[in-house]
């Protein structure tokens, strides 16, 4: 069963209105992604770790989510300084382990564990559809909601479609092997999930037509901007204004 | 389907009986226009919907369950798919949410609100389902089967509803015993043709499950 494990709860950052949320990580994202300066780059974890820490989230929970993204980094580390030109470090045979090779994945690091820190504190912390419903709300095109919304309702389904079909193999003593009968029935599996997931899209269409749908997705939600998310927006939008303000002097601070 | 012909009229509680793969749901997907016949035409209060825009109007007064309610069912809760036809009918948000709490307390749903629909059991589902359709308080209630796979409970609840409403149905079903009881005329579907199968009345037999096994019951309390 996939879980919304974060969304649960009634922190700070629970409580903030979700199109702030949205707004806040997305030019907190693309600020950090396009910053340099090591000075903002540390701010910017910094501002993530604070922003996990104030929506109160299990920290073993988010240490595994981080853990499976620092496995991909970890490869950088191996391969990006042997590839860039620049002072070597010490040597491997041919190959240079440069400085500047390190640098840059020290920057990468920094920018994905940031990123991925606030995304969780910010946008992990509403429920999908509520984040549905907010980007809704921020006038973005109906179609893509729509995507989006739809995808989130039937994910489950089709999880649910797949588990019943490994227990009806399982049932009858199916047990996986490297031969080839693992990998025709895995290969039946996943295209008779296919049949299953299109047929049930026609089906869901053709209810939703019944009850007058015309391509317009009209929401109950309205949410309301209180006195404290302008007070978060004051505060999220300072901590962004002293990170471009860094990036832009070039300040180092460490 | 060859040359059917079927009709229903004001205030008929309609049952439509037939084998499996006998046509039943593509009859009734063809009156809501979700399937266009090769031949043939459709007619409501005098009018004849042929384009998807006409069809789209009598959506408006004709009611559609499905056989299987994952299928009606999208929204992350109940309250947002129950509203959700009433908002694609203009009504505001407040209005949607005042109707939708309505109908789901009229069909003994209050407090499921914001039960997480894929959530709920297979019973709970069907009469959310059927609290989706009812909500857009349809002239014309189709219903697809409604009885299968329920437990005697929900079963009940199904009829039990059905008999208070006021409302013109047709119900496609298997089951004898579950027509007999909601409808008063049944048809049967075969070979492609709607044919006067008997009035409810004639239908009832005593062929039914006994949830008291063989411990001593009565049938007045209609078990």
């Amino acid at each position: 069963m996939i879980q919304e494990t974060f969304a649960i709860g009634s922190s700070p950052m629970h409580r903030m209105d979700p199109r702030l949320k949205i707004v806040a990580a997305t030019v907190f994202s693309v600020q950090t992604a396009i910053s340099d300066n090591f000075t903002t780059l540390i701010i910017a974890l910094i501002f993530g770790i604070t922003m996990a820490i104030l929506a109160r989230l299990n920290f073993w929970m988010v240490f595994k989510r981080l853990l499976i993204v620092n496995g991909f980094i970890f490869f950088l580390w191996l391969v990006l300084p042997f590839t860039f030109p620049g002072d070597p470090l010490f040597s491997l045979g041919p190959m240079d382990y440069t400085l500047s090779g390190v640098v840059l994945s020290a920057r990468i690091t920094l920018k994905t564990n940031a990123i991925l820190l606030s995304l969780i504190a910010l946008t992990g912390t509403s429920y999908l559809a509520t984040l549905g419903y907010a980007l809704n709300q921020l006038k973005l095109p109906d179609k893509i909601i729509y995507l989006f919304l739809i995808t989130y309702r039937y994910i489950f389904v089709i999880e649910q479609e797949y588990q019943r079909l490994i227990r009806a193999a399982r049932v009858r003593c199916f047990e996986p092997g490297t031969n080839l009968h693992t990998y025709r029935t895995y290969a039946y599996l996943i295209g008779m999930l296919f049949v299953r997931a299109s047929a049930r899209a026609e089906r869901v269409y053709h209810a939703m037509l019944c009850r007058g749908f015309a391509g317009k997705f009209h929401t109950l939600r309205e949410f309301t901007f209180t006195k404290s998310d302008l007070a978060w927006a004051f505060a999220l939008g300072a901590g962004l204004m002293f990170m471009g303000y860094l990036e832009w002097v070039r300040i180092t601070l460490f | 389907m060859d040359h059917l012909n079927f009709s229903i009229h004001a205030g008929e509680k309609v049952g439509l009986i037939g084998p499996n793969g006998s046509g039943k749901s593509t009859l009734l997907h063809i009156v809501m226009g979700l399937l266009r016949p090769d031949s043939g035409h459709v007619e409501f209060l005098g009018q004849r919907p042929e384009t998807e825009k006409d069809f789209r109007l009598i959506r408006r007064q004709v009611g559609l369950v499905f056989q299987n309610a994952d299928d009606q069912l999208f929204s992350p809760t109940v309250l947002e798919d129950v509203a959700f036809g009433p908002l694609n009918m203009g009504k505001s948000p407040e209005q949607a949410r005042e109707m939708s709490i309505r109908i789901l307390s009229e069909l003994n749903l209050g407090g499921f609100e914001n039960r997480i629909t894929h959530k709920l059991s297979g019973g709970e589902k069907k009469l959310v389902a059927l609290a989706t359709v009812l909500v857009m308080e349809p002239k014309v209630l189709f219903l697809d089967e409604p009885s299968t796979g329920l437990d005697e409970s929900t079963r009940e609840h199904i009829i039990e509803i059905l008999n208070r409403l006021d409302i013109t149905f047709v119900m496609v079903s298997h089951e004898y015993d579950y027509l007999a009881r909601t409808t008063r005329t049944i048809y049967t579907l075969n070979n492609g043709k709607v044919e006067y199968c008997c009035n409810s009345e004639d239908l009832h037999t005593h062929y039914h499950s006994h949830p008291a096994g063989r411990m001593p019951h009565g049938h007045d309390d209609n078990r």
